[in-house]
C-alpha cells in the first residue's frame, strides 16, 4: 500500500496572530511553524496502517517554499519514508489541490490522508477538490480509519453524529481526532531523518481563483464586568436586560 | 442568472443554519438585482420549504430520490451542479457544515468556480470586484477574499448572518429530477449513527452554549452543566483536556483544534482561557467567565464574569434562569 500524507506548514497555535502594516499579509516576523495539528493525525494513522500491514510506503508531500523543509524533516523523523515538496508558495486551496492531484496521479498513492483543516485559512476545501480532481471518493473529516486489502472503513462525523462510510482504494481523507494518538519525533528517527529522500518538483496548473485582499483583527473586548459570587443571579438578569441574548 | 442557494433539511424542517444562507443568498441576489432559487437536500417537507419565502427566496427545487435523504457527497454534488446548470447560477450559497462545505469544494472543481468557506459576512461588490470576509487563522483573524471566477461559491459560517423572517411570504416549491444513477450514490454511507445531544441542541447550531474546562474536575459534576444548558435551551461544549481524557465527546471540543463556534452567549465554567480554546470561542457576541482564579487569561477577553467556585455559582444561576421562566 502506497500513503501519502499531505502536510502543510501552519503557525504554532500560540501564535499571537498579526500582519504588516498594510494589512496585505500575515506577519511572520518570531513566528514558529509547525506541521498542521490536523496533519499529524493522517501522519501517525498512515505509520500505524503500514506498520500493521508489514509492508508499504509513507510519503509526506507539501507545497512550500524551502522554508518549510524543517517540518518535513520533522514528518521523516516520525516515521515517513520519503517526502516531495513541490516547489511553490500554495496561493490558494485549488492552486495546492493541482500540486497534489499532481503528484498523486504520478506516483499511484493507494491512500492519501491529510488534516481535516489547515489552521490558518481554515479552508476545509483541498481534500474534496483532490477527490474531484482525481476522479475518487473522498471521506472528511473522518474519525476512524481502517483497512482490509483494499478496502477502507471509515467513521465520518457529521453534525450530531457519525456515517460509516466504506471505500475501496485508491482514496482520499482527511483524519481528526480521536483517529490516533500522534506520534512525536524519537532521537533514532531524527538521526535517519537526515538521510531519508527529500524530492523537490516545480509547481504546475493554473493561477489561483482566489486572491487574499485584506486581513483584519477581531474587534478588541471592552472589558469585563464583573459580578459578585454572592449575587450570580444578578448575572441572567444582565444577560436578559443589558446583553439582550436570553 | 440567479443565486443558487443549498439548503440543508433534517426530519421535516429547515437547518437554522440553512435559514441564515436562504437569507444570505437572498440578500446577494437582491445586491445583483436578480432572484434566489434554493435546492433542497435532507428530508424535507412541502410547507417548510414554502416558508423560504419568509428569507426572500423565491423558487425552492427538491428532488424526491429518496437515496438523497442522507448525505452522499457525489450524489448532492451532480444534484447541486444541475440545479446550478438548469438555474444559470453563477453564485452557490451553502452553509459552511460538513455537508456544505464538503459539497462545496467538490463543486468548485466541477464548476471550475472560486471558492470562500467560512465566510462571515455579505459581499462587498463595489468597483468591479467581488470580496467576501472570511474567518481566519481558526478564529484569530479575518480575511477579505477576492473571488475572480466567473462563478463563485460561498460557504456561510454559522451564526454570522441572522436569519430573515418576512412572516407569510412564501415560495414556490418546484419539483426538480436531477437524474440520479446508482452509480451517483457508490459513496453512500453503511450506516448513520447519531448521538444524543443535551437537550437535543446540537453545538454547532447552538445559539447558547454551556461550556466546561478542567475546573468541572469530573464528568461526574458535569449534571451543574446540563441543567445550565437545558433551563436557557443551550448546547453544551468543553475544553481540549477534557475530551481527551474522555470526560466529554470528541464532537464537543471548541476550540483551534477542534470546533470554532459563535453563539450568542458562550458561558465558560472552569476554562483558563488559553490562547488555543479563545481561537474557537472568541467570535460570541458575548462571553461570560466563571472562574476562581481572578487572574484567569479568559477574563481578559469576557463580557461579563463571576469569580467565584464554579460548584457554588452554577446552581444559582440555574435557579435564576428557571425563576426567570
Ligand atoms: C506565504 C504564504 C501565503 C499564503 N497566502 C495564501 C492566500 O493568500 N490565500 C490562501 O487561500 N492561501 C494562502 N496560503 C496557503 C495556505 O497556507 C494553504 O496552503 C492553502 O490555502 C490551503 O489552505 P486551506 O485552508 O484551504 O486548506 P484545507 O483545505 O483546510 O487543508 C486540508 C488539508 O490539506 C492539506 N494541505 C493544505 N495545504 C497544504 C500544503 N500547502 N501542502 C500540502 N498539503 C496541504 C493538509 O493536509 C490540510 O490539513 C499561503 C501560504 C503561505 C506560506
Ligand atoms: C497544539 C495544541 C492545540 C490545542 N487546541 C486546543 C483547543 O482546540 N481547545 C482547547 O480548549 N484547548 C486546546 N489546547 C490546550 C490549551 O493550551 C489548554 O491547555 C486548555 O485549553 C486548558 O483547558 P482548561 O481551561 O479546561 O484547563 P486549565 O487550563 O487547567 O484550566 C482550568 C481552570 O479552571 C479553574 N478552576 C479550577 N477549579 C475551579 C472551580 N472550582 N471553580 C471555578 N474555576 C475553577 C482554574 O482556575 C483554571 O483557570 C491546545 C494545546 C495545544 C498544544
Amino acid at each position: 500500500m502506497k500513503f501519502l500524507v499531505c502536510i502543510s506548514n501552519v503557525p504554532d497555535t500560540t501564535t499571537k496572530i498579526s500582519f504588516t502594516p498594510d494589512n496585505k499579509e500575515f506577519n511572520k516576523a518570531g513566528v514558529q511553524f509547525v506541521i498542521n495539528p490536523w496533519d499529524e493525525y493522517a501522519l501517525t494513522r498512515a505509520i500505524e496502517l503500514k506498520e500493521a500491514a508489514g509492508s508499504g510506503t509513507v510519503t509526506v508531500l507539501n507545497v512550500g517554499e524551502a522554508d518549510t523543509e524543517p517540518n518535513i524533516r520533522k514528518a521523516l523523523a516520525i516515521g515517513a519514508d520519503d517526502a516531495i515538496r513541490v516547489n511553490a508558495a500554495p496561493q490558494d486551496a485549488y492552486f495546492v489541490a493541482e500540486q497534489i492531484a499532481a503528484v498523486a496521479k504520478e506516483g499511484a498513492y493507494d491512500v492519501i490522508l491529510m488534516g481535516k483543516e489547515s489552521i490558518d485559512y481554515n479552508g476545509f476545501q483541498v481534500h474534496g477538490m483532490v477527490g474531484v480532481l482525481l476522479g475518487i471518493p473522498t471521506v472528511a473529516p473522518a474519525m476512524k480509519l481502517d483497512l482490509a486489502g483494499n478496502t477502507a472503513t471509515l467513521e465520518r462525523e457529521i453534525e450530531g453524529g457519525k456515517e460509516i462510510v466504506q471505500v475501496n482504494t485508491p482514496f482520499v481523507a482527511s483524519c481528526q481526532q480521536p483517529m490516533c494518538e500522534p506520534r512525536i519525533p524519537n532521537m533514532r528517527g531524527i538521526m535517519t531523518a537526515r538521510t531519508k529522500p527529500l524530492k523537490v518538483v516545480p509547481a504546475v496548473g493554473e493561477p489561483a481563483r482566489t486572491q487574499v485582499a485584506e486581513f483584519a483583527l477581531p474587534p478588541k473586548k471592552q472589558g469585563v464586568k464583573l459580578i459578585d459570587a454572592e449575587n450570580a443571579g444578578e448575572l441572567i438578569k444582565l444577560l436578559r436586560n443589558e446583553a439582550k441574548v436570553i | 442568472m440567479s443565486v443558487l442557494v443549498v439548503v440543508e433539511c433534517d426530519k421535516g424542517e429547515v437547518k437554522k443554519s440553512s435559514l441564515e444562507v436562504a437569507t444570505y443568498g437572498a440578500q446577494v441576489a437582491a445586491q445583483l438585482g436578480t432572484t434566489a432559487t434554493a435546492i433542497a437536500v435532507g428530508e424535507a417537507s412541502e410547507a417548510s420549504l414554502a416558508k423560504l419565502g419568509e428569507q426572500g427566496i423565491a423558487k425552492v427545487l427538491y428532488d424526491r430520490e429518496p437515496r438523497l435523504k442522507d448525505f452522499v457527497n457525489n450524489a448532492y454534488t451532480k444534484l447541486i451542479a444541475t440545479a446550478a446548470g438548469q438555474e444559470q447560477a453563477k453564485i452557490i450559497v451553502l452553509a459552511n457544515s460538513n455537508i456544505g462545505a464538503a459539497v462545496g469544494s467538490r463543486l468548485s472543481v466541477r464548476l471550475r468556480a472560486s471558492l470562500a468557506t467560512n465566510v462571515v459576512e455579505l459581499p462587498k461588490t463595489d468597483g468591479g470586484r467581488f470580496v467576501v470576509k472570511r474567518g481566519a487563522f481558526s478564529g484569530k483573524a479575518f480575511s477579505d477574499v477576492v473571488l475572480s471566477g466567473e462563478r463563485k461559491i460561498i460557504a456561510v459560517k454559522k451564526n454570522s448572518i441572522e436569519a430573515q423572517h418576512d412572516a407569510g411570504k412564501t415560495a414556490e416549491v418546484a419539483a426538480f429530477a436531477a437524474q440520479l444513477a446508482d452509480a451517483d450514490f457508490a459513496d453512500a454511507p453503511q450506516q448513520v449513527v447519531m448521538q444524543e445531544q443535551t437537550g437535543g441542541v446540537l453545538l454547532p447550531e447552538a445559539e447558547l452554549v454551556v461550556s466546561g474546562g478542567r475546573g468541572m474536575k469530573g464528568p461526574e459534576n458535569w449534571h451543574l452543566i446540563e441543567d445550565l444548558a437545558k433551563a436557557l435551551h443551550a448546547g453544551t461544549a468543553c475544553s481540549k483536556p477534557v475530551s481527551d481524557v474522555d470526560w466529554r465527546p470528541h464532537h464537543e471540543h471548541v476550540g483551534q483544534t477542534g470546533i470554532t463556534i459563535s453563539p450568542n452567549l458562550y458561558i465558560a465554567c472552569g476554562i483558563s482561557g488559553a490562547i488555543q480554546h479563545l481561537a474557537g470561542v472568541n467570535s460570541s457576541k458575548v462571553i461570560v467567565v466563571i472562574n476562581k482564579d481572578p487572574e484567569a487569561p479568559f477574563f481578559k477577553a469576557a463580557d461579563y464574569g463571576i469569580v467565584g467556585d464554579v460548584f457554588d455559582v452554577l446552581p444559582k444561576l440555574t435557579a435564576a434562569v428557571k425563576a426567570l421562566n
